[in-house]
């Protein structure tokens, strides 16, 4: 299957090597990856910020870019979900905008979905040898509802031992803007979030978006735990062959 | 000025919701109702006194023709000596006990600080949830006026099998708007300290069940 | 009138102080987790039902909105046909002069209060106070807001804030004013504390001749109006004294009986984490010998009209004030109701009080913002609001006003560069050429993420790049 890769503003610029393990496994699984290169941002801190006719510019813009995509693979819940719930909502009923999404939005996929739901993969040959633990990000789980995706897919990975995570389902408080406009709550959320990390012993934590990973990577770092962070397709791109290399 | 306030309001109303299309059905069909009718939590009598005993109630559950020497009991327990009557309990459910009875009627009511100086009240009831621990009275002559369940700290009350139902939606459609409805779940409670909740505020701070039950 | 305090600084600036308030913390901490577990119990064991009533509240609801003025008529045809008398609020000036002129005409200088949000809303008690009336409010936690003369920080639990030692306190110290005071050797014991609030309110209870309450639902057909509560209280003011006057915002409405049979369902576990709540009193009009015989309906419009008006914003009035949303919420875990600044606070109260009151102050301007749009509250919204959709909504509303220049420009100059790839690419190049001389505390609006965070390391290639060249490499 030929696969349109939306890599996302945050990755794209922070983040490349998460875009490369995206390419890296699907292409291990069979498939061959285009990057459309007109793509930008879908808009989403706009929107969320209550800059609505730019949002839906940028909206106009990802419809144009992947219009003839077979399937469109998004490494970050938060902009899947922003594509397929809030592109409607910026689209006038009957408009160009709508009816270009009504046919795109079905073929947009979080990378998880993709794999499991459009690839019927969860053992993707992965091999990581450490102690991991999962935070479902709020798009992935209320928005979304990856539901048990990304743990089928962590559990078939070889190697590594994958701890539960207290009070998983709570947000971290990233949240786009609100960590700036409203940063002390959103500090208070993260530091929560990350003394749960902490006390499952976990070496690495991993997420299906890398904008809460830097919140929440951003405190750990900040107080010199050791842990680090990995998005979950550079967990899933990782094979034996590449540890014995390095 | 309430008048004109009327006229505003509803003007207010019409001109918000003038996206509303002219001919949308005022009426929605009771038919569209695509709840569960009750929950399968099991027998309906054992549902209903499992969980008024998860709310703290007491629950005695006795075959019918115990219901004299149940109530004579329960009364003696809590040391009643004056009880509360509604003038249209039955006369039998009072035969074995000797406390002194204060009957009530809304034609002949007593004032609420005989209410308050009683030790205690029997009723019946209209109906009963099983799923919720609920029974609901509604001011019949065997219920009495609504201030009788809720001055005395103690509330007894009889309930019959016919009366108990599985499911909320089977008790309202059981229920008569146009009277005065009491649910009871259990005793008065709070959970405003610290959303602990604890038994015994301003109601009766007993409540106490005696079901009849025929298979008992 | 403003459903606002006065005097409260916008969301971000309150919000610091109360996440630095660590006995608050905790006191909400204890609270929204235990009752999260209750609620998340009793809702789970209906099982896949719970979306069925879900889906059924928000149809009756929505149904009943779009039709308000057919509703509302009914309504009050209905309660008058009972034998009540109905009374139409355009705003909270109008309310307050019907319920002052309604207490008046019976002689009482006193009235007892069951716990309601619209009476709140208006500020009733300060209206009735400067008519020489004193309002005492009978929950537990109303009580024990007006006993410390604090304000109410929830929705269900005014006082959810305080903990067991610091109620104590306040009983110690100020139920001596009136009624009972507090027994000298009280504890701390909740149980200890309930009951002290029993004696203290009993006689007050018995004596009073008029009460306020408000409404949880007001049935059009039969003409019905329902209190939930717990402690007794409720039933006290609904029917011992000889006239009630229920004060009811225009949305309570659903319109018929058998609408109960959801709404029953919905609530209770929605807001106390209970199958039922203790008591529910449901009166309709005026029963001959049986409790008040003088019922008067305050229908209160307040705001609420030029909420329904607004097609994204109207689906805050299916609240049913449960309060699951605050419960859930992580950002109300961490700063409390009071940050608020409003008598509705958390996800809410975000919604509710901008829509009711408008955004023309700073501290309105604020809520929309004051979530991280984690979506924890739309899940368990008994009703199905979409609250995120409609903070957005809002904050939109507030973009497109005058001032916030800086971040206008700011969300223009991102505009320009997701605008073009070829800027895009251009900026992540120089971004890569700066790395490495990127302080570690930055300046400005920033500096809210340094102060706590680390930035993540820029790479010295974007996305873009690796790929254009392992193309060309092809």
């Amino acid at each position: 299957m030929r696969i349109a890769l939306f890599i996302t503003c945050v990755n794209d610029t922070l983040f490349p090597d998460t875009g490369r393990a995206v390419v890296r496994l699907l292409e291990r699984l069979g498939h061959e990856v285009v990057f459309p290169t007109d793509q930008t941002c879908c808009g989403q801190m706009h929107y969320n910020t209550g800059y609505r006719r730019p949002a839906a510019r940028l909206a106009v813009r990802f419809a144009r870019t992947f219009e003839n995509a077979d399937a469109v693979v998004v490494p970050s819940a938060s902009c899947a979900a922003m594509i397929r719930d809030n592109y409607p909502r910026l689209s006038r009923s009957g408009s160009r905008l709508a009816r270009r999404m009504d046919s795109l939005a079905p073929r947009v996929y979080d990378l998880t979905e993709f794999l499991v739901d459009v690839l019927e993969v969860t053992d993707v040959g992965a091999y990581y040898p450490h102690k991991v633990v999962y935070h479902p990000t709020c798009h992935g789980l209320r928005f979304l509802g990856l539901g048990d995706r990304p743990y089928r897919l962590l559990r078939a990975v070889r190697g590594l031992e994958l701890l539960e995570l207290p009070e998983a389902t709570e947000c971290c408080g990233f949240g786009g803007t609100f960590s700036v406009k409203n940063g002390d709550v959103s500090s208070a959320m993260g530091f929560d979030k990350a003394r749960h990390v902490v006390e499952t012993g976990a070496e690495v934590l991993c997420a299906v978006d890398n904008s809460c990973l830097m919140h929440i990577g951003g405190t750990l770092s900040r107080q010199r735990s050791g842990l680090r962070t990995a998005h979950i397709a550079e967990i899933l791109a990782s094979t034996e062959k590449e540890y014995a290399r390095t | 000025m309430t008048n004109g306030s009327r006229e505003r309001v509803l003007a207010r109303v019409r001109a918000a919701l003038a996206d509303v299309p002219a001919d949308e059905p005022v009426e929605r069909r009771p038919s569209e109702r695509p709840y569960a009718e009750s929950h399968d939590a099991g027998p309906t009598l054992d549902v209903l006194v499992e969980r008024l005993v998860d709310y703290n109630a007491l629950v005695r559950r006795v075959a019918p023709d115990r219901v004299a020497d149940e109530v004579a009991a329960a009364l003696e327990r809590c040391g009643a000596r004056r009880i509360l009557v509604p003038a249209g309990l039955p006369e039998e459910w009072l035969s074995r006990t000797s406390v002194e009875r204060v009957v009530d009627s809304p034609e002949d009511p007593r004032d609420v600080a005989e209410l308050d100086s009683a030790d205690g009240v029997v009723t019946a009831c209209t109906v009963a949830v099983a799923e919720t621990g609920t029974i609901v009275l509604d001011g019949g002559p065997d219920q009495g006026r609504r201030a009788l369940s809720l001055v005395p700290d103690h509330h007894l009350c009889v309930v019959r099998a016919d009366q108990v139902v599985d499911s909320v939606p089977q008790a309202v459609r059981r229920l008569d708007p146009l009277r005065p409805l009491t649910w009871v779940s259990g005793p008065s409670a709070t959970v405003d300290i610290e959303m602990i909740r604890v038994a015994g505020v301003h109601g009766p701070r007993t409540l106490e069940v005696v079901l009849l039950d025929p298979d008992a | 009138m403003s459903a606002t305090f006065l005097g409260m600084p916008p969301f971000p600036e309150a919000a610091k102080r109360a996440v630095e308030d660590s006995r608050t913390r905790h006191n909400l901490h204890k609270a929204t987790h235990t009752i999260r577990a209750k609620r998340t119990r009793v809702v789970d064991e209906l099982g896949d039902d719970w979306q069925r009533l879900r889906a059924e509240g928000e149809r009756i609801k929505t149904h009943t909105l779009r039709h308000l003025d057919h509703y509302l008529e009914r309504l009050e045809e209905s309660v008058q046909r009972a034998g009540g008398t109905v009374h139409w609020a355009s705003d909270a000036a109008e309310a307050n002069a019907i319920i002052t002129r309604l207490i008046r005409r019976t002689g009482e200088t006193e009235v007892v209060k069951v716990k309601s949000m619209a009476t709140q809303e208006i500020e009733l008690n300060n209206a009735l106070e400067a008519a020489g009336i004193t309002a005492y409010e009978t929950d537990l936690a109303e009580l024990i807001v007006q006993l410390g003369e604090d304000l109410p920080s929830h929705i269900l639990v005014p006082a959810i804030h305080l903990g067991r030692a610091q109620i104590r306190e306040i009983f110690l110290q100020r139920m001596g004013e009136w009624g009972r005071p507090a027994p000298p050797d009280l504890t701390d014991d909740p149980h200890a504390l309930a009951e002290a609030s029993r004696v203290h309110l009993r006689e007050l209870f018995l004596r009073s001749k008029v009460a306020v309450s408000g409404a949880n639902f007001a049935v059009a057909d039969s003409g019905t109006l329902l209190v939930l509560e717990s402690e007794g209280n409720g039933r006290m003011c609904l029917t011992l004294p000889e006239t009630l006057i229920s004060v009811v915002g225009i949305e309570k409405i659903v319109p018929t009986w058998s609408d109960l049979e959801v709404f029953m369902q919905l609530l209770p576990r929605s807001s106390t984490g209970e199958r039922m709540n203790p008591y529910t009193s449901t009166w309709t009009g005026v029963t001959p010998g049986d409790g008040p015989q003088d019922f008067h309906l305050v229908l209160l419009d307040n705001g609420r009209t030029d909420v329904l008006a607004d097609t994204v914003g109207r689906q805050a009035l299916r609240c049913i004030r449960c309060s699951a949303c605050l419960n859930i919420c992580p950002v109300y875990e961490r700063v409390g109701g009071h940050a608020y600044g409003s008598v509705y606070p958390g996800p809410i109260g975000a919604i509710l009080t901008p829509q009711l009151q408008g955004m023309a102050s700073k501290v309105d301007e604020a809520l929309p913002y004051a979530s991280s749009l984690c979506g924890a509250c739309y899940e368990v919204c008994p009703v199905a609001i979409d609250i995120p959709e409609v903070l957005v909504h809002l904050r939109e509303k507030v973009a497109e006003s005058k001032g916030h220049v800086s971040e206008k420009a700011l969300m223009a100059g991102a505009e320009a560069v997701f605008g073009s790839a070829t800027a895009l690419d251009a900026v992540q190049r120089a971004a890569g050429l700066a790395r490495g001389v990127v302080p570690r505390h930055l300046p400005g609006p920033a500096g809210k993420w340094t102060d706590t965070r680390d930035l993540p390391d820029v790479p010295a290639r974007s996305f873009r790049q690796w790929w254009n060249e392992r193309e060309d490499g092809r």
